[in-house]
């Protein structure tokens, strides 16, 4: 009986091999081969991880491999060239750019951080302003912004996230504010969703690639957080989604970014629920 | 002389095996500190302040908060493990004991990330409407970390009192004392030290401790020094936990937070050093 069961188990491992072989070698040896790196941002994540997907259905002998770590991560690897493309949601700093002035960027989507509150929440506008005394700490009631008498529960993302930089860099820095500290860190814009959608009183920026029924968007100065705002100008939160290698695209890296700008790779960029561009 | 040559090579093999743990804890160890000692200086090491985008990495308001969360877990624990041991090894009916016993050692098993969404869905709401404030809290620490080291607490401690001849306790009988005074006057004296290691060593994998407690302590943005039990903390491993993916490599912040990681090593070595003397100590003075 034992006998009898690892030869069973001998033949389905014999076939399982033979069946992966197969499986490499029936592959056409025409279209681009060799592999790409990929890394950064976790917001462009989901993006790379479909184009990659896509990219790898066509053409069967390229082996691209995205990983996250963070846009600056990304700019970092990229310039050491330990990846081939790097991925950031943020733009490149100074700093950076002084340590490796040839990056080159590519603008392949764009991203809109909205504000977010519990569904049972019937605030549904709010000032500019008044979001960044909020994060600021001045605020901290909902009825001065002629909302329920509730504290407002803040969430925010990490220190150094794309999502975080960009809502510093668009809505806090134009009125020199900083984060205060009582607002709750959650470290991924699935979480903040999460955190906001379990707390009737949470108040939140997130990436509106995130955005679903369970939470609650605020037009900011009357203007609604859809896409079609966004692309018209009229929603002012916006950041661009880049691509960066180094000292220009190889043919390789060419590829992968033209098809990121291409319909079917912009095509992606829409599911996703982030912004087109081009 | 084969037969020799077998045995050594057996001995060799199963050498190499057990030498494998000591090679892993030196080059972790090396790893932590070439990456994080660069950073560790008086401003570290006393600062008041964690706030990375002003390049203030100062680590006394996480360590205090490390400390807060894992002393009162362990206190909580202690009250519940101590009397569920003497209970378990000086009262229980060998069945009960067996059914407490087996429950008490699938708790180990539960996952850590499963008692923290169970924190984060059930303990968190419970919180937030019946005693105020947010909710993610110390407290909520407090109560998943408590249940994490209790079952290391009682079953150590149990051993520990079980491992007390059992001559003892009939000649404390025989002289006409209760069962209660036997625990008090004879067992738990001489099962002191196992109790104590179990508690030191409680603490030390309470402080050690990551995914539970980072999704119920609320992580402020900066932290302050709590002076509520409501108050949201961070402590040092959800500290690295959060930052470490988006720390810019080689940047003085990924070299804090390698830091911090130090520090904590630093701190679970002691106590388990300690727990190690105070058994090993005990030994030798009993035998």
């Amino acid at each position: 009986m034992n006998k009898l069961f690892a030869v069973i188990i001998a033949i389905i491992l014999f076939l399982t091999i033979i069946g992966v072989y197969s499986n490499y070698s029936k592959t056409p040896s025409s279209g681009p081969s060799g592999s790409l790196n990929i890394a950064g941002s976790t917001t462009v994540l989901p993006l790379n991880q479909e184009w990659a997907r896509l990219l790898m259905e066509k053409y069967p002998n390229l082996r691209i491999s995205v990983s996250g770590g963070g846009s600056g991560n990304g700019i970092k690897s990229v310039g050491l060239e330990i990846i081939d493309i790097g991925a950031a949601s943020r733009d490149i700093k100074e700093k950076e750019f002084k340590e490796y002035p040839d990056l080159e960027l590519v603008t392949v989507a764009k991203d809109s951080v909205i504000i977010a509150v519990h569904p049972s929440n019937p605030l549904s506008d709010i000032k500019m302003k008044d979001i960044a005394k909020i994060y600021a700490g001045e605020i901290t009631n909902f009825k001065d912004l002629g909302g329920l008498d509730m504290e407002i529960n803040l969430y925010s993302r990490e220190e150094g996230s794309g999502t975080r930089s960009a809502f510093e860099d668009i809505v806090l820095k134009k009125f020199d504010v900083e984060i205060f500290s009582k607002a709750l860190i959650k470290p991924s814009n699935g979480e903040l969703r999460a955190a906001v959608s379990g707390d009737n009183q949470g108040f939140t920026y997130l990436s509106i690639g995130y955005l679903d029924n369970s939470v609650k968007a605020l037009s900011i100065d009357g203007v609604e957080p859809t896409i079609e705002n966004v692309k018209s100008g009229d929603y002012t939160v916006v950041r661009s989604l880049y691509l960066i290698t180094k000292s220009g695209p190889s043919e390789l890296e060419g590829l992968f970014i033209e098809f990121a700008l291409s319909p079917e790779g912009q095509t992606v960029v829409d599911e996703q629920g982030y912004i087109t561009v081009g | 002389m084969r037969r020799q040559i077998r045995e050594k090579l057996i001995e060799r093999g199963l050498f190499g095996a057990a030498s494998t743990s000591i090679i892993i804890v030196l080059l972790i160890v090396l790893f932590m500190v070439l990456e994080g000692c660069s950073a560790i200086n008086f401003n570290f090491l006393f600062g008041y302040e964690w706030n990375p985008s002003h390049e203030k990495f100062g680590i006394v308001t996480i360590v205090i908060s490390t400390f807060y969360i894992g002393l009162g877990a362990l206190a909580i624990s202690i009250c519940i493990g101590i009397p569920s041991a003497i209970f378990l090894s000086e009262y229980a009916h060998e069945t009960i004991r067996n059914i407490i016993k087996s429950s008490v050692e699938m708790l180990v098993g539960i996952p850590s990330i499963v008692l923290g969404f169970f924190g984060l869905i059930v303990l968190i709401p419970l919180i937030r409407e019946n005693i105020g404030g947010r909710g993610e809290s110390i407290l909520a620490g407090w109560i998943i970390l408590s249940i994490m080291t209790l079952p290391h607490i009682i079953s150590l401690s149990e051993d520990a009192m079980r491992a007390v001849p059992n001559s003892f306790r009939e000649g404390s009988v025989a002289l006409g004392a209760t069962k209660w005074q036997t625990v008090i006057k004879l067992i738990l004296p001489n099962a002191k030290s196992g109790v104590l290691a179990s508690i030191i060593l409680g603490m030390s994998s309470a402080i050690g401790e990551t995914m539970a407690v980072l999704m119920v302590i609320g992580n402020p943005n900066i932290p302050w020094i709590p002076n509520s039990i409501l108050d949201q903390v961070r402590v040092m491993t959800s500290t690295i936990v959060i930052e470490i993916s988006y720390a810019v490599w080689g940047s003085p912040h990924q070299q804090s937070l390698f830091a911090i990681g130090v520090v904590l090593f630093i701190f679970v070595a002691i106590m388990t050093s300690i727990a190690r003397i105070v058994v090993k100590g005990e030994i030798r003075r009993k035998w």
